[in-house]
């Protein structure tokens, strides 16, 4: 990169030398322009074009990056703890992570998908689904935090998810597992027939974002592997790849390959959404977790809910079809017009692509081949619109571009291969190192692409970096995709997993970016709005320590009465109210995380002193020259003592 | 494509200003420097004495206010106004009767004026990196920065009706 840069400039001042009392500048530009690292090259001080949200896989949390430069801003915490943040640590977010199950450390974030208004992503939220326990995080991007996560009952390895509607009206989580529904105690063995499939439509209040499961589709027990919405003309529908139709139950590697062809399953959720809303649905008994943090409150509440509303596809006919797509397919991709469905067999040479308006056509002239479970299945044929006819090994996933061109990534053959809506050629491929996974083109799952760069994510990178031992980085890599040539530009290391990702140009997020919390919005019940109110209360055995922070102090920093066997709460407001100025805290001893307290935040970590003596404690988060001098002292003495409970700033306790 | 663009600028315009033809306004910019270090003169200063004690009332800061002209009448509801605001945002290093975190804002009427005292409230780091007497005062705290508190003009307007108060 320095290299590069630096003959380039060497060989930009000679030009210019020879050329300087004569207009030839442009000339030279031109002949310049094919470099890859001008092209990524960001001038320190500047912005990026374009945010991507890259999922963390394994590591459950999302991270920010900039495009073109691949740099690392933020990684948000999503569904596993982060002591760098405190989150799940403290106790205003540790309600985030409950479950039916309990307290959830981690999870395995896959699919973030930004919000959409009329078709195009509106930079409001990014949605991401938690695999494991299964999960549907929200970010509110004015404060790229998680701001609301729901479970999903019903559901296991929550896969086919987290993709929205064209007006954000749902965010859907459709089961990878099918499972008994509900769950109970039954022969693995007996799985065929037995065991159910839920794909979950989540309404989204449309003014505050809030999520609640409006109702479950009971679909037959295969593994929803993933979905897209439809979009334009096929607004209303939901599409939903399947694999292991065979309804086996182990050695899936061979067992669920069987047969010829799976299918996608098209969902008409307006049709079904006007069935609950007159009525229809049964209501079953559930128990799954809704936590929502409340900005003005700092803090999450988690709320048990009891039943979900589900659907019977049998119950509600010409919602539900069956659309045969060969050899277990996985991306399952709406091109921006919504006429396309593009289905990627993963284990199949070819790329079938089904045509809505052919699908739409074989419903009404019923053009089936049977049914699976009462469920229609369309002939192959009547909804096929074509076939990219051996692209590669291993097809995935599919974006596109807006200007007619889709983008296939290959996990076997190592590639992204670029071809053509409608006449199917392929006319262009690039290898990826190695063996990408997903791929995303900001807007590329909306109806309106920004079709300049796509990200290429890979699972291996082997010799691509200096190696770390035997766990070396994952990649993310950066095409240019503006000509008709693709051409890579950058590979640059991620945060776990880059499973997919979700782009957005920056000009649609950063007006709305917040700086800092408004001190006399915060309604924390422990905030300290001024160091006059600073204090410390006893209740029985808990101590409620009400402290501030300001550049460079605590208040109080001098705390004495505590008693070995107390539980303290030190509740910390920051009262700085400029952009950028947190301040962390820390106590010896305590088991648990750090605080990072944002300006006019309030935030508690619990202290459970075991041992006698005078303990330190101090800022984590440099503030200012005076950093190293923000600390104070905590006495703690014997559990039968009689010091008394006294506090003080700027004096001795007496 | 913006780097190469902004590279071949600055050395476009380098070697263009060695091709001749620049030399009148290298001149310009030279007086006009001149002409600002004139300006600035008459504070009376005693050295001796520390920032917070020393006397400038022509100093009027560096920020959004530039010139104010206050009442002889103290406006009462202005100073509870002010004295609310001041106790919520700045007591957690400014303290009425006695050097605290920072300098006691009381007296401060008689060694500033109202501009400077805004300005350091709205605009504190700007003026703790450019106004000399900012500087002094940042050095004689120990480098304990003023923090700046988001304050709207009118509720800085009204912290400084609240410091007429004190004497």
């Amino acid at each position: 990169m320095k290299n590069i840069l630096k003959s380039f400039v060497a060989l930009l001042s000679v030009l210019v030398a020879f050329t300087s009392c004569n207009d030839t500048s442009k000339k030279n530009a031109g002949a310049l322009s094919g470099s890859a690292a001008e092209k990524v090259y960001v001038n320190p001080g500047e912005h990026d074009e374009f945010y991507a949200f890259i999922s963390g896989g394994f590591s459950g949390q999302l991270s920010v990056y900039g495009l073109p430069s691949g740099r690392l801003f933020k990684v948000i915490p999503v569904f596993s703890q982060d002591a760098e943040k405190a989150w799940g640590y403290n106790e205003e977010t540790k309600p985030m992570l409950n479950t039916s199950h309990g307290f959830i450390p981690w999870d395995d974030s896959h699919h973030p998908d930004i919000s959409q208004t009329n078709g195009v992503i509106d930079g409001r939220y990014v949605f991401i689904n938690g695999n494991n326990t299964p999960r549907i995080a929200k970010i509110d991007l004015s404060v790229f935090e998680t701001t609301e996560i729901i479970e999903i009952p019903n559901s296991a390895g929550n896969h086919s998810s987290a993709f929205v509607t064209e007006n954000t009206e749902y965010v859907v989580a459709g089961t990878r597992f099918s499972v008994p529904v509900p769950q109970k105690d039954m022969p693995i063995k007996d799985y065929k027939g037995n065991f159910k499939g839920a794909l979950t439509f989540i309404a989204v209040e449309p003014e505050h974002g809030h999520m609640d499961i409006k109702f479950q589709l009971i679909m037959p027990g295969f593994d929803y592997d993933l979905s897209h919405p439809g979009r334009g003309k096929s607004h209303g529908w939901f599409f939903f790849s399947t694999y292991n139709t065979e309804e086996a139950s182990t050695l899936m590697e061979v067992n669920a390959s069987q047969n010829d062809k799976d299918f996608i399953a098209a969902v008409n959720w307006k049709k079904i959404e006007e069935y609950v809303n007159n009525g229809g649905g049964t209501m079953m008994p559930a128990n799954y977790a809704h936590n929502v943090y409340d900005e003005s409150t700092h803090s999450a509440t988690s709320t048990m809910k009891k039943e979900v509303l589900t659907v019977n596809p049998l119950d509600v006919p010409g919602a539900v079809f069956l659309m045969p797509t060969p050899k277990s397919p996985h991306g399952c991709d709406v091109d921006p017009s919504g006429e396309y469905i593009v289905g990627s067999g993963k284990l199949s040479a070819n790329l079938t692509v089904h045509s809505f308006t052919k699908m739409l056509s074989a419903i009404e002239n019923k053009e089936f081949a049977g049914d699976a479970y009462g469920i229609p299945i369309i002939n192959f044929e009547s909804s096929l619109a074509g076939v990219v006819e051996q692209p590669g090994l291993g097809p995935l996933h599919t974006e596109f571009d807006g200007k007619g061109n889709a983008y296939t990534t290959f996990f076997i053959s190592s590639e992204v291969v670029k071809w053509k809506l409608g006449t199917w050629e392929v006319v262009d491929r690039q290898p990826c190192f190695y063996s990408v996974g997903h791929l995303m083109i900001p807007g590329g799952n909306s109806q309106k692409p920004f079709g300049k760069y796509v990200v290429a994510m890979n699972k291996i990178t082997k010799d691509r970096y200096l190696p770390t031992g035997p766990e070396v980085t994952q990649s993310a890599q950066l095409y240019d995709i503006s000509g008709d040539k693709m051409e890579l530009l950058l590979d640059f290391p991620t945060v776990g997993e880059p499973h997919y990702a979700a782009g957005c140009p920056a000009d649609l997020i950063k007006p709305r970016s917040k700086k800092l919390f408004k001190l006399e919005d915060n309604n924390h019940p422990y905030a300290t709005k001024t160091e006059a109110d600073a204090k410390v209360v006893r209740d029985g055995k808990t101590v409620h320590v009400y402290m501030t922070t300001i550049r460079s102090h605590f208040a109080p920093d001098n705390i004495e009465g505590i008693k070995v066997g107390d539980k303290v709460y030190f509740h910390i407001t920051n009262l700085e109210q400029d952009y950028d100025v947190p301040h962390g805290v820390s106590m010896i001893g305590a088991n648990t995380s750090e605080l990072l307290i944002m300006p006019g935040q309030t935030e508690t970590f619990v202290w459970e002193p075991k041992q006698v003596g005078v303990w330190p404690f101090y800022c984590t988060d440099f503030c200012s020259a005076l950093h190293q001098e923000m600390q104070g002292y905590v006495r703690v003495s014997p559990a039968n003592s009689n010091t008394p409970l006294r506090w003080s700033l700027g004096e001795d306790i007496e | 494509m913006k780097t190469t663009l902004k590279l071949m600028t600055i050395l476009f315009a380098a070697i263009l200003m060695n091709c001749g033809g620049k030399e009148e306004k290298k001149k310009e910019g030279f007086s006009y420097e001149k002409k600002e270090t004139t300006t600035k003169t008459e504070v009376k200063k005693d050295e001796s004495l520390p920032p917070s004690k020393q006397i400038d009332l022509s100093n009027k800061g560096i920020g959004p206010i530039k010139s104010l002209k206050l009442d002889d009448k103290i406006d009462q509801e202005m100073v509870a106004h002010g004295a609310e605001v001041f106790k919520k945002l700045c007591t957690a290093c400014h303290r009425v009767d006695k050097k605290f975190i920072g300098p006691s804002p009381a007296g401060i009427m008689e060694r500033r004026t109202p501009e400077w005292v805004m300005n350091m409230i709205l605009n504190p780091v700007e003026m703790t990196q450019k106004d000399p007497l900012a500087k002094a005062l940042l050095i004689e705290f120990n480098g304990a920065p003023m923090a700046n508190q988001n304050l709207s003009e009118e509720d800085s307007r009204a912290i400084l009706e609240y410091f007429r108060t004190l004497k």
